[in-house]
């Protein structure tokens, strides 16, 4: 019966990765702006889409991956720019309606220019499997955790030892407060979209070559990256990536020993249950009601 | 807004009037999954249907009339495809309806189409279009039964005793299901497990490593890109070497670009289109099939598949109907679709009757292997 | 709780029928009819997430499944159980109330993100139940042969007949929602919406009031629901899905929160625009992407906050203009 379990691990953990960076670029934008940009999944799509697409144009893999991924933060800093800036002032359904209204221009885009099909992106370094601890480990799977490893890394020295960095969390904090001490929050703004854009992309081109892509990936890989950001409490960056391990692990092992047919929804059950018990999710602070 | 509806109306008034002059074409319409989940199936209908008509036409037409076909995209949807049909019959009037490409549609569409007395040849496969027979609604597509039937006799050949099946959890994987779970037993075979996966699932190898802890002797995959795709690779990954048998909703090149060197020794049944120019010299239909692949390649720069072949045989059965029955009226091709026998599709060959409106018999499915990354002819 | 207002509200609605009754009669042919219908069937689903959002200020991610429930339950009770079919009909609304009295318990403790969030994730499982339940929901292939509709004789066979069924019910959800809003309750709502704690002060029972207008709005889509399975004749899982309950969520914003007018015309709207843009073949969802995004970014206060404003502006030219 715990025959499967290691191999369910490792694959939990694989795309809990690829959840856990998507669910960091949420919170990104949710801290920085207070918005949920439900066009995070098309930042990951376009990550992997954009890959295939250099590639295709004779750049090299490593500089296909980094074009990609530098080309979807534009995306994303253009899309903070026209769209949701000059949203300042208006209720916040606006503007997840908005992101909403953007996630489908950005599919829509995706079809025209790179067709319905589904497309691979080659492995990074190759596809042998590697037999350990009673599983057999794609070298990608390695190169998805290092890369969620070392990108949370970065960001941690980002947010304590550059200025800028620093005045993400403060805007995140208390926006009035942090302008009032001279921080530009619009530009603020503008760093936390690109910044996703970034992160987004980068998750969608290292799992591109396990899980291949095609224009419309972004609308549950968007779900189930909220998901994890829910999980381990709205607002907490490392919480979005623990959040992310512990969906996708949860997903493996309940598709492996329960039914798995019913895998997307173990993990939403998984979800719910936790927040009827610890709203503020694993660990999240106690939200303060306003009166 | 009731000025807007006048004036709507006032519209509508002129075009009518305009278009009785113009010389009266048989027109057709067809509703297909060209956006969608199933794009893969509609877009090469779509694209053969064009193509054909265009060259129905540049042969003087039908019954000396221009032949138009409507085309409608349901995006796979079953509402859109409720409303497509819905505006082919009330507004285009068209004398028959080619599809729906997908079976959901075409089991959500045929109540519509048989109370309107429109003909309705569908591109899906579902036995439950054509059974119980409709008098209105015919298909295409061969059913799940007959490459079900290929695979097992390929495998009670082999020597396999036991079977497990992994197929996709949407309209045509549960439709393959049915069929396997019904058919395994029946043949003599044990079934060791039974696996689902969502048809936008990135990663099986949970239910493939609870699948090879039963031990098969091959395992049957029942789905369309890119879900088997995923599979095969993930199969390789697992360092499995149990015999893998895919469906006939792979039978595209674009399954083994996507599986790339797991694709290797891979088999399934499909119609003898995918491997035309692979035919035996011998074999009648080879040279329609090999037309066909040739003009579908380079006029759309992409591989041929069985799935153009659905449109290709819906509207030339049609338009067979059409010259046979003299006329355009919906029943008279009801009544000359029945009659047709012998047909030379791309499919294979069709013959209906009054209690077979399905066409196809065990023929119309070859088993392939993939070697190299091209196909080849199994024998039997 | 809801006392009936004879006056502006009843007056309109009457209107508001009348028009919709006349319709058909000025489209230029009966296939225009279907697309009536079913976006009569969203007003209705609209409407009653307004309630739940623009007046009592929660969110729900997950109508669809509301919506699901009361189709596949009036399915069930008049094909396999062989119920007649206003009792499957009030199956289906039933179970929709009563899941969500079951749902909103846990659910409504929740605030802002995370009650969307837990929305959403029911939302999803019930699709997905819908979809993995083959015995019972037929799976993905769906449910065929669901009985069109027929009460005490009269069979709804034609487009028309049902067209003016789902008018007369719109127009009577309409009055409803126009009356509970103008009541003891509906201000009740709208004080919790502005501020729960001042709300409890003046005595007014939070818990219970969220629990009313979610149960309600549910009833309200589960009732869409019944009337859609016995319309169609044929449902599947694909329709009730997270794409349909972001749908309804746009036709409420887009139509003007709190505003039950602008729910049906956002409904309208929205059901409408995907055939207008037939006519763009391929590039159709990059317009309607476009238009939702424009219409947020200019509009934001929605169709009937738009059109208030317009009417506004021209009353005052015209005062100015008089003078």
């Amino acid at each position: 019966m715990l025959s499967g379990a290691p191999q369910y691990l490792v694959s939990g953990l694989t795309q809990g990765a690829a959840y856990g960076l998507i669910g960091l670029g949420f919170t990104m934008i949710f801290n920085t702006t207070g918005i949920i940009n439900f066009a995070q999944g098309e930042f990951v799509m376009l990550g992997g889409m954009l890959a295939v697409a250099f590639l295709g144009l004779g750049l090299p893999l490593p500089l296909a991956v980094a074009a990609a991924c530098l080309a979807t933060a534009v995306v994303g800093a253009l899309m903070e720019r026209l769209a949701i800036r000059p949203l300042a002032g208006a209720p916040a359904i606006n503007a997840v309606i908005i992101t909403i209204g953007i996630s489908i221009l950005l599919r829509g885009g995706a079809m025209l220019v790179f067709g319905k099909d589904t497309l691979a992106l080659p492995a990074f370094s190759g596809v042998a499997p590697i037999l350990a601890m009673g599983a057999a480990i794609q070298p990608q799977s390695i190169w998805v955790l290092a890369v969620t490893l070392a990108l949370l890394a970065a960001l941690k020295l980002f947010f304590s030892a550059t200025i800028q960095g620093k005045a993400m969390l403060a805007c995140s904090c208390q926006k009035k407060a942090a302008s009032l001490v001279g921080i530009s929050v619009a530009r603020m703004a503008l760093l936390s979209f690109s910044l996703s854009g970034l992160i987004g992309a980068v998750a969608g081109a290292i799992l591109a070559p396990i899980t291949m892509t095609a224009y419309d990936v972004g609308t549950m890989l968007g779900l189930k990256g909220f998901a994890a950001c829910i999980l381990g409490g709205l607002g907490n960056p490392f919480g979005a990536a623990a959040g992310g391990l512990v969906l996708g692990v949860l997903e493996s092992f309940g598709a492996g020993y329960v039914a798995s047919g019913y895998k997307d929804a173990f993990a939403f059950v998984v979800l719910l249950l936790l927040l009827f018990v610890k709203p503020s999710g694993l660990f999240g602070k106690a939200g303060v009601e306003r009166v | 807004m009731r000025i807007k509806a006048i004036l709507f109306a006032l519209c509508a008034l002129v075009v009518a009037a305009g278009q009785a002059s113009a010389a009266d074409p048989v027109r057709l319409g067809a509703v297909l999954s060209v956006t969608g989940p199933a794009s893969f199936l509609g877009e090469p209908e779509k694209n053969t249907i064009q193509m054909e008509v265009d060259k129905i036409n540049a042969a003087g037409g039908v019954l000396g009339r221009p032949l138009e076909v409507v085309i409608l995209d349901d995006e796979t949807d079953v509402n859109k495809a409720v409303l497509a049909t819905d505006r082919l019959i009330k507004k285009e009037r068209v004398a028959a309806i080619l599809g729906p490409t997908t079976s959901g549609n075409s089991l959500a569409v045929m109540g519509k189409a048989a109370a309107a007395r429109a003909p309705l040849i569908s591109c899906s496969a579902a036995e439950k279009i054509t059974k119980p027979v409709n008098p209105y609604i015919f298909k295409v597509a061969p059913s799940d039964r007959l490459a079900v039937a290929r695979i097992l006799a390929h495998a009670k050949k082999q020597g396999y005793k036991k079977l497990a099946i992994l197929t996709v959890s949407d309209g045509f994987g549960q439709a393959g299901r049915e069929v396997l779970k019904e058919l395994i037993p029946a043949e003599g075979f044990e079934l060791t497990a039974d696996e689902v996966f969502g048809p936008k699932d990135t990663d099986m190898t949970a239910q493939l490593t609870k699948l090879q802890g039963t031990s098969p002797d091959a395992v049957i995959c029942w789905g369309t890109n890119p879900g088997p795709a995923v599979v095969a690779k993930n199969r390789v990954q697992l360092g499995m070497t149990t015999p893998l048998y895919m469906s006939h909703g792979v039978a595209s090149k674009k399954f083994i670009e996507l599986a790339g060197d797991a694709a290797e020794g891979l088999l399934l049944p499909a119609g003898k289109i995918t491997a035309a120019a692979k035919l035996p010299d011998a074999d009648p239909e080879k040279a329609q099939l090999v037309a066909y692949a040739k003009a579908y390649e380079e006029g759309f720069k992409a591989p041929v598949s069985t799935f153009g072949g659905h449109g290709y045989d819906s509207l030339h059965l049609a338009v067979r109907a059409i010259a046979d029955a003299g006329s355009d009226k919906p029943e008279a091709i009801r009544a000359a679709l029945e009659k047709i026998a012998g047909f030379p599709g791309i499919g294979g060959v069709f013959t209906f009757s009054p209690a077979d409106h399905a066409g196809l018999g065990p023929d119309a499915f070859i088993m392939l292997g993939i070697d190299k990354g091209d196909w080849v002819i199994v024998g039997d | 709780m809801k006392r009936f207002l004879p006056g502006q509200h009843a007056a309109r609605s009457a209107l508001f029928l009348a028009l919709l009754l006349a319709a058909p009669y000025a489209l230029p042919n009966e296939y225009y009819l279907s697309i009536c219908i079913l976006a009569c069937l969203n007003a209705v689903v609209a409407v009653g997430l307004n309630l739940l959002m623009g007046y009592a200020g929660q969110i729900s991610l997950g109508h669809a499944a509301f919506y699901g429930i009361g189709a596949y339950a009036t399915a069930i009770c008049t094909t396999r159980l062989g119920l007649p079919i206003p009792v499957g009909m009030a199956a289906g609304v039933s179970l929709a109330a009563v899941v969500a009295w079951i749902v909103a318990a846990p659910t409504l403790k929740l605030k802002g993100h995370y009650l969307a969030m837990a929305t959403l994730g029911f939302g999803i499982i019930v699709s997905i139940v819908f979809n993995e339940a083959v015995d019972l929901t037929g799976g993905p292939s769906g449910y065929v042969g669901i009985p069109r509709l027929a009460l005490s004789g009269y069979a709804f066979d034609t487009d028309h007949a049902y067209y003016n069924l789902m008018a007369v019910v719109l127009a009577l959800v309409v009055l409803g929602s126009l009356n509970l809003m103008k009541s003891r309750t509906g201000r009740a709502l709208r004080a919790l919406h502005v501020s729960e704690k001042a709300a409890a002060s003046l005595g007014v029972d939070i818990a219970a009031h969220k629990r009313f207008v979610f149960v309600l709005s549910a009833a309200l889509a589960g009732l869409a629901g019944v009337l859609y399975a016995h319309y169609l004749s044929f449902i599947a899982p694909a329709s009730f899905g997270f794409a349909y309950s972001v749908q309804v969520v746009v036709m409420v914003v887009l139509g003007g929160m709190a505003s039950v007018w602008g729910s049906v015309a956002g409904a309208f709207f929205l059901t409408a625009l995907p055939e207008a843009l037939r006519e763009f073949e391929d590039i159709d969802i990059l317009v309607y992407g476009a238009i939702l995004v424009g219409a947020i970014m200019f509009v934001p206060d929605g169709l009937a906050g738009g059109l208030g404003r317009l009417a506004r502006k021209l009353r005052r030219a015209g005062a100015a203009h008089g003078n």
